[in-house]
Protein backbone atom coordinates (compact mmCIF):
# COMPACT_ATOMS: atom_id res chain seq x y z
CA UNK A 1 0.00 0.00 0.00
CA UNK A 2 2.75 2.44 1.03
CA UNK A 3 4.04 1.85 -2.43
CA UNK A 4 1.34 3.44 -4.16
CA UNK A 5 1.55 7.13 -1.74
CA UNK A 6 3.47 9.24 -2.80
CA UNK A 7 5.17 11.45 0.04
CA UNK A 8 5.78 15.09 -0.85
CA UNK A 9 6.67 16.63 2.55
CA UNK A 10 9.67 16.73 4.45
CA UNK A 11 8.09 16.27 8.07
CA UNK A 12 8.63 12.47 9.84
CA UNK A 13 5.90 9.60 11.20
CA UNK A 14 4.29 9.22 7.68
CA UNK A 15 4.70 5.50 7.59
CA UNK A 16 4.30 5.15 11.35
CA UNK A 17 1.04 7.19 11.41
CA UNK A 18 -0.58 6.00 8.22
CA UNK A 19 -0.26 2.22 9.33
CA UNK A 20 -1.74 2.63 12.57
CA UNK A 21 -4.62 5.03 11.55
CA UNK A 22 -5.29 1.74 8.67
CA UNK A 23 -4.48 -0.56 10.91
CA UNK A 24 -6.92 0.52 13.45
CA UNK A 25 -9.59 1.55 11.01
CA UNK A 26 -9.49 -2.39 9.88
CA UNK A 27 -9.64 -3.46 13.42
CA UNK A 28 -12.46 -1.19 14.63
CA UNK A 29 -14.91 -0.49 11.25
CA UNK A 30 -13.44 -2.23 8.29
CA UNK A 31 -12.78 -6.03 9.52
CA UNK A 32 -16.25 -5.93 11.49
CA UNK A 33 -18.15 -4.59 8.61
CA UNK A 34 -16.36 -7.33 6.17
CA UNK A 35 -17.70 -10.21 8.64
CA UNK A 36 -21.40 -8.89 8.02
CA UNK A 37 -20.98 -9.23 4.31
CA UNK A 38 -18.87 -12.81 4.91
CA UNK A 39 -21.95 -14.12 7.18
CA UNK A 40 -24.19 -12.99 3.76
CA UNK A 41 -21.83 -15.10 1.48
CA UNK A 42 -22.91 -17.88 3.71
CA UNK A 43 -26.53 -17.67 2.17
CA UNK A 44 -27.51 -18.87 -1.19
CA UNK A 45 -28.97 -16.06 -3.15
CA UNK A 46 -32.78 -18.00 -2.88
CA UNK A 47 -32.13 -18.11 1.22
CA UNK A 48 -31.21 -14.35 1.23
CA UNK A 49 -34.24 -13.78 -1.35
CA UNK A 50 -36.61 -15.71 0.60
CA UNK A 51 -35.97 -13.68 4.01
CA UNK A 52 -35.69 -10.42 2.40
CA UNK A 53 -39.09 -11.10 0.81
CA UNK A 54 -40.34 -12.88 3.53
CA UNK A 55 -43.93 -10.77 4.46
CA UNK A 56 -41.95 -9.55 7.78
CA UNK A 57 -38.97 -8.44 6.45
CA UNK A 58 -40.41 -6.79 2.99
CA UNK A 59 -43.22 -4.72 5.77
CA UNK A 60 -40.69 -3.97 8.11
CA UNK A 61 -38.73 -2.31 5.54
CA UNK A 62 -41.45 -0.73 3.93
CA UNK A 63 -42.52 0.59 7.14
CA UNK A 64 -38.77 2.42 7.74
CA UNK A 65 -38.12 3.29 4.04
CA UNK A 66 -41.57 4.66 3.43
CA UNK A 67 -41.89 6.67 6.73
CA UNK A 68 -38.34 7.67 7.08
CA UNK A 69 -38.65 9.28 2.93
CA UNK A 70 -42.05 10.63 4.31
CA UNK A 71 -40.34 12.43 7.17
CA UNK A 72 -37.55 13.57 4.89
CA UNK A 73 -39.50 15.52 2.87
CA UNK A 74 -41.10 17.13 5.61
CA UNK A 75 -37.64 17.95 7.10
CA UNK A 76 -37.19 19.55 3.82
CA UNK A 77 -39.82 21.68 3.43
CA UNK A 78 -39.98 22.92 7.47
CA UNK A 79 -35.85 22.77 7.75
CA UNK A 80 -36.37 25.54 4.65
CA UNK A 81 -38.90 27.84 6.36
CA UNK A 82 -36.86 27.37 9.67
CA UNK A 83 -33.48 28.10 7.83
CA UNK A 84 -35.20 31.16 5.77
CA UNK A 85 -36.48 32.31 9.08
CA UNK A 86 -32.95 32.07 10.95
CA UNK A 87 -30.78 33.20 8.44
CA UNK A 88 -33.15 35.75 6.67
CA UNK A 89 -35.11 37.98 9.40
CA UNK A 90 -34.19 39.43 12.56
CA UNK A 91 -36.38 38.21 15.76
CA UNK A 92 -36.07 38.36 19.55
CA UNK A 93 -35.04 34.85 20.32
CA UNK A 94 -33.18 34.07 16.93
CA UNK A 95 -30.27 32.49 18.22
CA UNK A 96 -31.72 30.48 20.64
CA UNK A 97 -33.92 29.29 18.32
CA UNK A 98 -30.43 28.54 15.93
CA UNK A 99 -28.99 26.45 18.87
CA UNK A 100 -32.09 24.67 19.44
CA UNK A 101 -32.02 22.71 15.88
CA UNK A 102 -29.06 21.04 17.42
CA UNK A 103 -30.61 19.54 20.04
CA UNK A 104 -32.05 16.60 18.35
CA UNK A 105 -28.21 15.38 17.67
CA UNK A 106 -27.32 16.01 20.76
CA UNK A 107 -29.70 14.30 23.29
CA UNK A 108 -29.16 10.73 23.35
CA UNK A 109 -31.81 8.57 21.31
CA UNK A 110 -33.65 6.44 24.24
CA UNK A 111 -34.05 10.02 25.91
CA UNK A 112 -36.01 11.44 22.61
CA UNK A 113 -37.47 8.34 22.83
CA UNK A 114 -39.48 8.17 26.02
CA UNK A 115 -39.64 12.11 25.85
CA UNK A 116 -41.85 12.09 22.60
CA UNK A 117 -43.82 8.90 23.70
CA UNK A 118 -45.02 10.73 26.92
CA UNK A 119 -45.94 13.70 24.94
CA UNK A 120 -47.68 12.03 22.65
CA UNK A 121 -49.54 9.19 24.47
CA UNK A 122 -52.99 9.37 24.86
CA UNK A 123 -52.65 11.21 28.02
CA UNK A 124 -49.47 12.80 26.68
CA UNK A 125 -49.60 17.32 26.68
CA UNK A 126 -50.02 16.48 22.74
CA UNK A 127 -51.57 13.48 22.88
CA UNK A 128 -54.67 14.20 24.57
CA UNK A 129 -55.54 16.83 22.55
CA UNK A 130 -54.97 14.65 19.63
CA UNK A 131 -56.56 12.15 20.71
CA UNK A 132 -59.76 14.48 21.39
CA UNK A 133 -60.23 15.30 17.36
CA UNK A 134 -59.15 11.56 16.77
CA UNK A 135 -55.79 11.32 15.87
CA UNK A 136 -53.86 9.05 17.82
CA UNK A 137 -50.10 8.98 17.28
CA UNK A 138 -48.24 6.78 19.70
CA UNK A 139 -47.91 3.06 19.08
CA UNK A 140 -48.94 3.60 15.46
CA UNK A 141 -46.83 4.17 12.34
CA UNK A 142 -47.77 8.06 12.77
CA UNK A 143 -45.52 7.74 16.28
CA UNK A 144 -42.78 6.61 14.17
CA UNK A 145 -43.12 9.23 11.38
CA UNK A 146 -42.93 11.75 14.35
CA UNK A 147 -39.69 10.15 15.67
CA UNK A 148 -38.38 10.41 12.26
CA UNK A 149 -39.31 13.77 11.89
CA UNK A 150 -37.73 14.96 15.45
CA UNK A 151 -34.13 13.43 14.43
CA UNK A 152 -33.80 14.63 10.81
CA UNK A 153 -34.90 18.41 11.93
CA UNK A 154 -31.09 19.43 11.67
CA UNK A 155 -30.34 18.12 8.45
CA UNK A 156 -31.73 19.97 6.07
CA UNK A 157 -31.61 23.20 8.21
CA UNK A 158 -27.39 22.60 8.81
CA UNK A 159 -26.27 21.78 5.14
CA UNK A 160 -28.41 24.75 3.71
CA UNK A 161 -27.70 27.01 6.31
CA UNK A 162 -24.03 27.64 5.10
CA UNK A 163 -25.32 27.90 1.35
CA UNK A 164 -28.39 30.94 1.76
CA UNK A 165 -25.79 33.22 4.04
CA UNK A 166 -23.24 32.81 0.88
CA UNK A 167 -25.64 33.33 -1.29
CA UNK A 168 -24.64 36.59 -3.50
CA UNK A 169 -27.68 39.19 -3.04
CA UNK A 170 -26.77 40.51 -6.02
CA UNK A 171 -28.39 37.90 -8.27
CA UNK A 172 -31.60 38.60 -6.25
CA UNK A 173 -31.33 42.57 -6.62
CA UNK A 174 -30.57 41.70 -10.37
CA UNK A 175 -33.68 39.42 -10.59
CA UNK A 176 -35.91 42.06 -9.02
CA UNK A 177 -34.54 45.01 -10.86
CA UNK A 178 -35.20 43.09 -14.02
CA UNK A 179 -38.72 42.88 -12.93
CA UNK A 180 -39.41 39.62 -11.50
CA UNK A 181 -41.64 39.56 -8.50
CA UNK A 182 -40.49 38.32 -5.18
CA UNK A 183 -42.38 34.98 -5.57
CA UNK A 184 -40.66 34.64 -8.92
CA UNK A 185 -37.15 35.42 -7.65
CA UNK A 186 -37.75 33.18 -4.67
CA UNK A 187 -38.68 30.37 -6.98
CA UNK A 188 -36.31 30.66 -9.55
CA UNK A 189 -33.74 32.31 -8.78
CA UNK A 190 -33.03 31.16 -5.24
CA UNK A 191 -34.36 27.97 -4.78
CA UNK A 192 -32.59 26.40 -7.73
CA UNK A 193 -29.55 27.58 -6.24
CA UNK A 194 -30.14 25.93 -3.19
CA UNK A 195 -31.20 22.66 -4.80
CA UNK A 196 -27.82 20.87 -4.06
CA UNK A 197 -27.67 21.21 -0.62
CA UNK A 198 -31.74 20.78 0.14
CA UNK A 199 -31.37 17.57 -1.59
CA UNK A 200 -27.84 16.78 0.42
CA UNK A 201 -29.96 17.42 3.56
CA UNK A 202 -33.20 15.36 2.20
CA UNK A 203 -30.69 12.20 1.88
CA UNK A 204 -28.99 12.92 5.22
CA UNK A 205 -32.15 12.87 7.26
CA UNK A 206 -33.58 10.08 5.38
CA UNK A 207 -30.38 7.76 6.15
CA UNK A 208 -30.63 9.05 9.52
CA UNK A 209 -34.47 8.08 9.84
CA UNK A 210 -34.13 4.60 8.07
CA UNK A 211 -31.44 3.22 10.43
CA UNK A 212 -32.75 4.83 13.33
CA UNK A 213 -34.09 2.68 16.32
CA UNK A 214 -33.85 4.16 19.69
CA UNK A 215 -35.98 7.19 19.44
CA UNK A 216 -38.36 5.01 17.70
CA UNK A 217 -39.36 2.08 18.98
CA UNK A 218 -40.19 3.34 22.06
CA UNK A 219 -43.38 5.50 20.35
CA UNK A 220 -43.53 2.58 17.45
CA UNK A 221 -45.93 -0.01 19.04
CA UNK A 222 -43.70 -2.11 17.45
CA UNK A 223 -46.50 -4.13 16.10
CA UNK A 224 -45.14 -6.62 13.19
CA UNK A 225 -46.40 -5.95 10.03
CA UNK A 226 -47.62 -2.64 11.14
CA UNK A 227 -45.71 -0.61 13.25
CA UNK A 228 -42.11 -2.63 13.23
CA UNK A 229 -39.31 -0.67 11.98
CA UNK A 230 -36.44 -2.88 10.12
CA UNK A 231 -33.95 -2.09 12.75
CA UNK A 232 -36.00 -3.63 15.35
CA UNK A 233 -36.64 -6.42 13.89
CA UNK A 234 -32.45 -7.11 13.36
CA UNK A 235 -32.75 -6.86 17.21
CA UNK A 236 -35.47 -9.51 16.68
CA UNK A 237 -33.84 -11.64 14.92
CA UNK A 238 -30.83 -11.42 16.79
CA UNK A 239 -32.16 -12.56 19.79
CA UNK A 240 -33.70 -15.32 18.51
CA UNK A 241 -29.62 -16.35 17.09
CA UNK A 242 -32.03 -16.18 13.75
CA UNK A 243 -28.44 -14.78 12.60
CA UNK A 244 -29.04 -15.36 8.99
CA UNK A 245 -32.26 -13.38 8.88
CA UNK A 246 -30.57 -10.53 10.69
CA UNK A 247 -27.92 -10.43 8.25
CA UNK A 248 -30.20 -10.41 5.06
CA UNK A 249 -31.69 -7.63 6.74
CA UNK A 250 -29.04 -6.00 7.95
CA UNK A 251 -27.25 -6.16 4.30
CA UNK A 252 -30.27 -4.48 2.80
CA UNK A 253 -29.61 -1.37 4.80
CA UNK A 254 -26.08 -1.10 4.43
CA UNK A 255 -26.70 -1.32 0.61
CA UNK A 256 -29.21 1.32 1.13
CA UNK A 257 -26.93 3.24 3.46
CA UNK A 258 -23.48 3.03 0.72
CA UNK A 259 -26.09 4.60 -1.81
CA UNK A 260 -26.58 7.51 0.24
CA UNK A 261 -23.29 8.00 0.37
CA UNK A 262 -22.49 7.97 -2.96
CA UNK A 263 -25.38 10.49 -3.97
CA UNK A 264 -24.74 12.87 -1.12
CA UNK A 265 -20.84 12.65 -2.49
CA UNK A 266 -22.20 13.11 -6.08
CA UNK A 267 -24.28 16.22 -4.78
CA UNK A 268 -21.29 17.68 -3.08
CA UNK A 269 -19.55 17.90 -6.31
CA UNK A 270 -22.30 19.09 -7.89
CA UNK A 271 -22.69 22.07 -5.35
CA UNK A 272 -18.77 22.77 -5.99
CA UNK A 273 -18.99 23.49 -9.47
CA UNK A 274 -22.16 25.77 -9.32
CA UNK A 275 -20.63 27.47 -6.76
CA UNK A 276 -18.55 30.44 -7.93
CA UNK A 277 -14.78 30.35 -7.18
CA UNK A 278 -14.37 32.28 -3.30
CA UNK B 1 -23.91 13.61 11.60
CA UNK B 2 -20.71 13.69 9.39
CA UNK B 3 -20.95 16.62 8.08
CA UNK B 4 -22.13 18.47 11.13
CA UNK B 5 -18.95 19.51 12.95
CA UNK B 6 -18.06 21.13 9.32
CA UNK B 7 -20.77 22.55 8.66
CA UNK B 8 -21.45 23.94 12.02
CA UNK B 9 -18.00 25.82 12.44
CA UNK B 10 -17.93 27.02 8.79
CA UNK B 11 -21.68 28.22 9.77
CA UNK B 12 -20.99 30.13 12.63
CA UNK B 13 -17.53 31.56 11.41
CA UNK B 14 -19.24 32.57 8.11
CA UNK B 15 -22.18 34.49 10.24
CA UNK B 16 -19.93 36.70 12.29
CA UNK B 17 -18.46 38.12 8.83
CA UNK B 18 -22.01 38.30 6.53
CA UNK B 19 -23.59 39.80 9.97
CA UNK B 20 -20.98 43.14 9.45
CA UNK B 21 -21.68 43.09 5.27
CA UNK B 22 -24.94 43.16 6.86
CA UNK B 23 -25.51 46.39 8.78
CA UNK B 24 -23.89 48.44 5.51
CA UNK B 25 -26.02 46.97 2.98
CA UNK B 26 -29.38 46.41 4.35
CA UNK B 27 -30.48 49.69 3.28
CA UNK B 28 -29.78 48.32 -0.85
CA UNK B 29 -31.48 45.38 -0.32
CA UNK B 30 -35.05 46.24 0.23
CA UNK B 31 -35.69 44.43 -2.67
CA UNK B 32 -34.49 41.20 -0.66
CA UNK B 33 -36.90 40.74 1.54
CA UNK B 34 -40.78 39.65 1.63
CA UNK B 35 -43.90 41.79 2.71
CA UNK B 36 -43.97 41.63 6.82
CA UNK B 37 -46.97 39.44 6.57
CA UNK B 38 -44.88 36.49 5.00
CA UNK B 39 -41.97 37.23 7.28
CA UNK B 40 -43.76 36.65 10.23
CA UNK B 41 -46.00 33.58 8.76
CA UNK B 42 -42.79 32.45 8.06
CA UNK B 43 -41.24 33.11 11.27
CA UNK B 44 -44.30 31.86 13.67
CA UNK B 45 -44.00 28.49 11.78
CA UNK B 46 -40.82 28.01 12.05
CA UNK B 47 -41.27 28.91 15.83
CA UNK B 48 -44.18 26.39 16.62
CA UNK B 49 -42.15 23.86 14.28
CA UNK B 50 -39.00 23.80 16.51
CA UNK B 51 -40.89 24.70 19.82
CA UNK B 52 -43.57 21.59 18.97
CA UNK B 53 -40.92 19.12 18.31
CA UNK B 54 -37.80 20.36 19.66
CA UNK B 55 -38.93 22.25 22.90
CA UNK B 56 -41.37 20.14 24.39
CA UNK B 57 -40.02 17.14 24.54
CA UNK B 58 -37.33 18.43 26.26
CA UNK B 59 -39.10 20.25 28.86
CA UNK B 60 -41.37 17.04 29.13
CA UNK B 61 -37.76 15.03 30.38
CA UNK B 62 -37.45 17.46 33.09
CA UNK B 63 -41.22 17.43 33.71
CA UNK B 64 -41.36 13.94 34.14
CA UNK B 65 -38.18 13.29 36.41
CA UNK B 66 -39.76 15.86 39.29
CA UNK B 67 -43.18 15.11 38.47
CA UNK B 68 -43.10 13.71 42.16
CA UNK B 69 -40.78 16.06 43.51
CA UNK B 70 -37.22 16.50 44.25
CA UNK B 71 -37.04 13.86 46.97
CA UNK B 72 -37.99 11.02 44.78
CA UNK B 73 -36.33 12.22 41.69
CA UNK B 74 -32.64 12.30 44.26
CA UNK B 75 -33.82 8.99 45.25
CA UNK B 76 -34.60 7.39 41.90
CA UNK B 77 -30.77 8.96 41.24
CA UNK B 78 -29.18 6.61 44.39
CA UNK B 79 -30.52 3.89 43.47
CA UNK B 80 -27.87 1.24 43.33
CA UNK B 81 -28.79 0.00 39.68
CA UNK B 82 -28.44 3.54 38.52
CA UNK B 83 -25.45 4.11 40.03
CA UNK B 84 -23.98 1.45 38.52
CA UNK B 85 -25.23 2.32 35.31
CA UNK B 86 -23.97 5.80 35.49
CA UNK B 87 -20.39 4.34 36.85
CA UNK B 88 -20.56 2.22 33.42
CA UNK B 89 -21.28 4.99 31.22
CA UNK B 90 -18.57 7.13 32.52
CA UNK B 91 -15.96 4.14 32.12
CA UNK B 92 -17.29 2.82 28.39
CA UNK B 93 -16.85 6.73 27.66
CA UNK B 94 -13.43 6.76 29.12
CA UNK B 95 -12.33 3.98 27.10
CA UNK B 96 -13.84 5.08 23.40
CA UNK B 97 -12.85 8.33 23.93
CA UNK B 98 -9.60 8.24 24.92
CA UNK B 99 -8.56 5.10 21.80
CA UNK B 100 -10.47 7.74 19.35
CA UNK B 101 -8.69 10.63 20.99
CA UNK B 102 -5.25 9.08 20.26
CA UNK B 103 -6.61 7.82 16.60
CA UNK B 104 -8.01 10.66 15.71
CA UNK B 105 -4.67 12.69 16.46
CA UNK B 106 -2.50 9.86 14.46
CA UNK B 107 -5.05 9.54 11.62
CA UNK B 108 -5.42 13.29 11.01
CA UNK B 109 -1.56 13.95 11.08
CA UNK B 110 -1.12 11.12 8.16
CA UNK B 111 -4.05 13.30 6.17
CA UNK B 112 -3.82 16.44 6.69
CA UNK B 113 0.21 16.98 6.69
CA UNK B 114 1.03 14.35 3.47
CA UNK B 115 -0.36 13.96 0.07
CA UNK B 116 -0.90 11.09 -1.15
CA UNK B 117 -3.82 9.59 -3.56
CA UNK B 118 -6.73 7.98 -1.57
CA UNK B 119 -7.28 10.28 0.61
CA UNK B 120 -11.10 11.06 -0.34
CA UNK B 121 -11.29 7.36 -0.05
CA UNK B 122 -9.86 6.76 3.10
CA UNK B 123 -11.83 9.64 4.54
CA UNK B 124 -14.95 8.25 3.67
CA UNK B 125 -13.94 5.10 5.01
CA UNK B 126 -12.93 7.12 8.38
CA UNK B 127 -16.70 8.10 8.10
CA UNK B 128 -18.67 4.55 7.70
CA UNK B 129 -20.02 4.24 10.95
CA UNK B 130 -22.05 7.16 10.67
CA UNK B 131 -23.74 6.26 8.17
CA UNK B 132 -24.43 2.71 9.27
CA UNK B 133 -27.63 1.91 11.77
CA UNK B 134 -26.50 2.03 15.14
CA UNK B 135 -28.07 -1.80 15.49
CA UNK B 136 -26.04 -3.06 12.51
CA UNK B 137 -23.05 -1.35 14.52
CA UNK B 138 -23.67 -3.84 17.27
CA UNK B 139 -24.90 -6.56 15.22
CA UNK B 140 -20.70 -6.36 13.63
CA UNK B 141 -19.67 -7.42 17.00
CA UNK B 142 -22.14 -10.18 17.88
CA UNK B 143 -21.66 -11.56 14.61
CA UNK B 144 -17.69 -11.78 15.46
CA UNK B 145 -17.60 -12.90 19.38
CA UNK B 146 -21.06 -13.92 19.91
CA UNK B 147 -21.66 -17.86 20.54
CA UNK B 148 -22.17 -18.35 16.62
CA UNK B 149 -19.73 -15.85 15.66
CA UNK B 150 -16.25 -16.44 13.70
CA UNK B 151 -14.50 -15.68 16.96
CA UNK B 152 -16.76 -17.29 19.61
CA UNK B 153 -15.91 -20.73 19.97
CA UNK B 154 -12.39 -19.72 20.29
CA UNK B 155 -13.32 -17.09 23.22
CA UNK B 156 -15.25 -19.42 25.38
CA UNK B 157 -12.39 -22.21 24.91
CA UNK B 158 -9.93 -19.14 26.27
CA UNK B 159 -12.67 -17.96 28.42
CA UNK B 160 -12.45 -14.66 27.44
CA UNK B 161 -15.39 -12.42 27.74
CA UNK B 162 -16.40 -9.95 25.15
CA UNK B 163 -20.10 -10.03 24.54
CA UNK B 164 -22.74 -8.74 27.18
CA UNK B 165 -19.14 -7.51 29.11
CA UNK B 166 -17.55 -3.96 29.24
CA UNK B 167 -15.59 -5.07 26.20
CA UNK B 168 -18.26 -5.38 24.14
CA UNK B 169 -20.14 -2.71 25.42
CA UNK B 170 -16.87 -0.39 24.72
CA UNK B 171 -15.77 -1.87 21.36
CA UNK B 172 -19.62 -1.14 19.87
CA UNK B 173 -19.28 2.48 21.73
CA UNK B 174 -15.76 2.78 19.72
CA UNK B 175 -17.53 2.42 16.44
CA UNK B 176 -20.15 4.46 16.80
CA UNK B 177 -17.97 7.24 17.59
CA UNK B 178 -14.69 6.45 15.57
CA UNK B 179 -15.08 9.94 12.97
CA UNK B 180 -16.04 12.33 15.82
CA UNK B 181 -12.18 13.08 16.82
CA UNK B 182 -10.57 12.43 13.38
CA UNK B 183 -13.00 15.01 11.46
CA UNK B 184 -12.44 17.53 13.48
CA UNK B 185 -9.01 17.41 13.40
CA UNK B 186 -8.62 16.69 9.37
CA UNK B 187 -10.05 20.30 7.97
CA UNK B 188 -8.03 22.00 10.99
CA UNK B 189 -4.76 20.48 10.87
CA UNK B 190 -5.20 21.11 6.88
CA UNK B 191 -5.83 24.60 7.41
CA UNK B 192 -2.92 25.06 9.30
CA UNK B 193 0.09 23.61 7.02
CA UNK B 194 3.14 22.23 7.63
CA UNK B 195 5.06 25.37 7.45
CA UNK B 196 5.55 26.02 11.40
CA UNK B 197 6.45 22.03 11.53
CA UNK B 198 8.70 22.29 8.70
CA UNK B 199 10.54 25.03 10.60
CA UNK B 200 10.94 23.24 13.65
CA UNK B 201 12.03 20.07 12.44
CA UNK B 202 14.63 22.52 10.18
CA UNK B 203 16.05 23.72 13.60
CA UNK B 204 16.52 20.24 15.44
CA UNK B 205 13.11 19.49 16.73
CA UNK B 206 12.09 15.81 16.84
CA UNK B 207 9.32 14.25 15.48
CA UNK B 208 7.28 13.72 18.71
CA UNK B 209 8.43 17.12 20.16
CA UNK B 210 7.60 19.10 17.12
CA UNK B 211 4.29 17.15 17.68
CA UNK B 212 4.01 18.24 21.23
CA UNK B 213 5.54 21.90 21.13
CA UNK B 214 3.95 23.11 17.62
CA UNK B 215 1.33 21.10 16.22
CA UNK B 216 -0.35 20.07 19.03
CA UNK B 217 -0.88 23.85 20.91
CA UNK B 218 -2.30 24.73 17.57
CA UNK B 219 -5.09 22.35 17.42
CA UNK B 220 -5.88 22.14 21.45
CA UNK B 221 -9.36 23.40 21.01
CA UNK B 222 -10.20 21.14 17.99
CA UNK B 223 -8.86 18.05 20.33
CA UNK B 224 -11.41 19.23 22.79
CA UNK B 225 -14.38 19.95 20.19
CA UNK B 226 -13.85 16.57 18.60
CA UNK B 227 -13.76 14.70 22.02
CA UNK B 228 -16.65 16.54 23.63
CA UNK B 229 -18.94 15.58 20.74
CA UNK B 230 -17.31 12.06 21.13
CA UNK B 231 -18.11 12.16 24.19
CA UNK B 232 -21.69 13.09 23.85
CA UNK B 233 -22.23 10.25 21.64
CA UNK B 234 -20.44 7.42 23.49
CA UNK B 235 -22.88 8.32 26.68
CA UNK B 236 -25.80 8.71 25.05
CA UNK B 237 -25.26 5.80 22.63
CA UNK B 238 -28.14 3.59 22.56
CA UNK B 239 -28.87 1.14 19.40
CA UNK B 240 -25.53 -0.23 19.45
CA UNK B 241 -25.04 -0.97 22.81
CA UNK B 242 -28.13 -2.34 23.45
CA UNK B 243 -27.53 -5.16 20.93
CA UNK B 244 -23.99 -6.33 22.56
CA UNK B 245 -25.06 -5.08 25.92
CA UNK B 246 -26.99 -8.42 27.20
CA UNK B 247 -28.90 -6.53 29.57
CA UNK B 248 -27.58 -7.80 32.48
CA UNK B 249 -28.86 -5.87 35.74
CA UNK B 250 -26.04 -3.82 37.82
CA UNK B 251 -23.39 -4.88 34.96
CA UNK B 252 -24.20 -4.36 31.75
CA UNK B 253 -27.05 -1.70 31.67
CA UNK B 254 -25.64 1.96 30.85
CA UNK B 255 -27.26 4.92 31.62
CA UNK B 256 -29.71 4.80 28.36
CA UNK B 257 -30.01 1.22 28.90
CA UNK B 258 -31.50 1.61 31.94
CA UNK B 259 -33.79 4.35 30.99
CA UNK B 260 -35.35 2.09 28.48
CA UNK B 261 -35.99 -0.81 31.42
CA UNK B 262 -37.62 1.26 33.67
CA UNK B 263 -39.58 2.73 31.54
CA UNK B 264 -41.02 -0.57 30.27
CA UNK B 265 -41.17 -1.61 33.78
CA UNK B 266 -43.82 1.98 33.71
CA UNK B 267 -41.09 3.64 36.43
CA UNK B 268 -41.96 6.62 34.79
CA UNK B 269 -40.08 9.23 37.36
CA UNK B 270 -36.54 6.87 37.84
CA UNK B 271 -36.73 6.19 33.39
CA UNK B 272 -37.27 10.05 33.40
CA UNK B 273 -34.68 11.24 36.52
CA UNK B 274 -32.03 9.10 34.44
CA UNK B 275 -33.08 10.88 31.15
CA UNK B 276 -32.86 14.16 32.44
CA UNK B 277 -29.07 13.39 33.74
CA UNK B 278 -28.29 13.09 29.79
CA UNK B 279 -30.27 15.88 28.65
CA UNK B 280 -28.53 17.86 30.92
CA UNK B 281 -25.09 16.54 29.12
CA UNK B 282 -26.70 16.85 25.87
CA UNK B 283 -27.31 20.85 26.62
CA UNK B 284 -23.84 21.04 28.03
CA UNK B 285 -22.65 19.94 25.28
CA UNK B 286 -24.29 22.08 22.94
CA UNK B 287 -23.27 24.99 25.24
CA UNK B 288 -19.51 24.16 25.43
CA UNK B 289 -19.76 23.17 21.86
CA UNK B 290 -20.77 26.94 20.87
CA UNK B 291 -18.14 28.53 23.32
CA UNK B 292 -15.33 26.25 21.22
CA UNK B 293 -16.57 27.37 18.35
CA UNK B 294 -16.53 31.10 19.25
CA UNK B 295 -12.67 30.05 19.85
CA UNK B 296 -11.79 28.44 16.73
CA UNK B 297 -13.38 30.97 15.00
CA UNK B 298 -11.33 33.79 16.87
CA UNK B 299 -7.90 31.58 16.29
CA UNK B 300 -8.88 31.62 12.70
CA UNK B 301 -9.54 35.54 12.56
CA UNK B 302 -6.63 35.85 14.14
CA UNK B 303 -4.61 33.67 12.23
CA UNK B 304 -5.60 35.59 8.68
CA UNK B 305 -4.14 39.16 10.20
Amino acid sequence: MSAILTRRSTLPGFPLTMGLTLTWLSVIVLIPLAGLFLKTLELSPDQLWAIVASRRTLNALKISFGLAFAAACVNLVMGTIVVWALVRYRFPGRRLFDAIVDIPFALPTAVAGVALTALFAEKGWLGAPLAAVGIKVAFTPLGIFVAMVFIGIPFVVRTVQPVLIDLDPEIEEAAASLGASRWHTITRVILPSLLPALLTGLALAFARAVGEYGSVIFIAGNLPNVSEIAPLLIVIRLSEFRYADATAIALVMLIVSFLIIFVVNRLQRWAHRRAPAP
Amino acid sequence: MSIEMTLQRERSRRSVASSDAGTSARAAAQVRTEPSTVRIAIIATAMIFLGVFVVLPLVMVFAQAFSRGMTAYLAALAEPEALSAIRLTLLVALISVSLNMVFGLVAAWAIAKFKFSGKTILITLIDLPFSVSPVISGMVFVLLFGAQGYFGSWLQSHDIQILFAVPGIALATTFVTFPFVARALIPLMQEQGTQEEEAAISLGASGLQTFFRVTLPNIKWGVLYGVLLCNARAMGEFGAVSVVSGHIRGETNTMPLVVEILYNEYQFVAAFAIASLLAMLALITLIAKALLERHLDEGKLSDDH
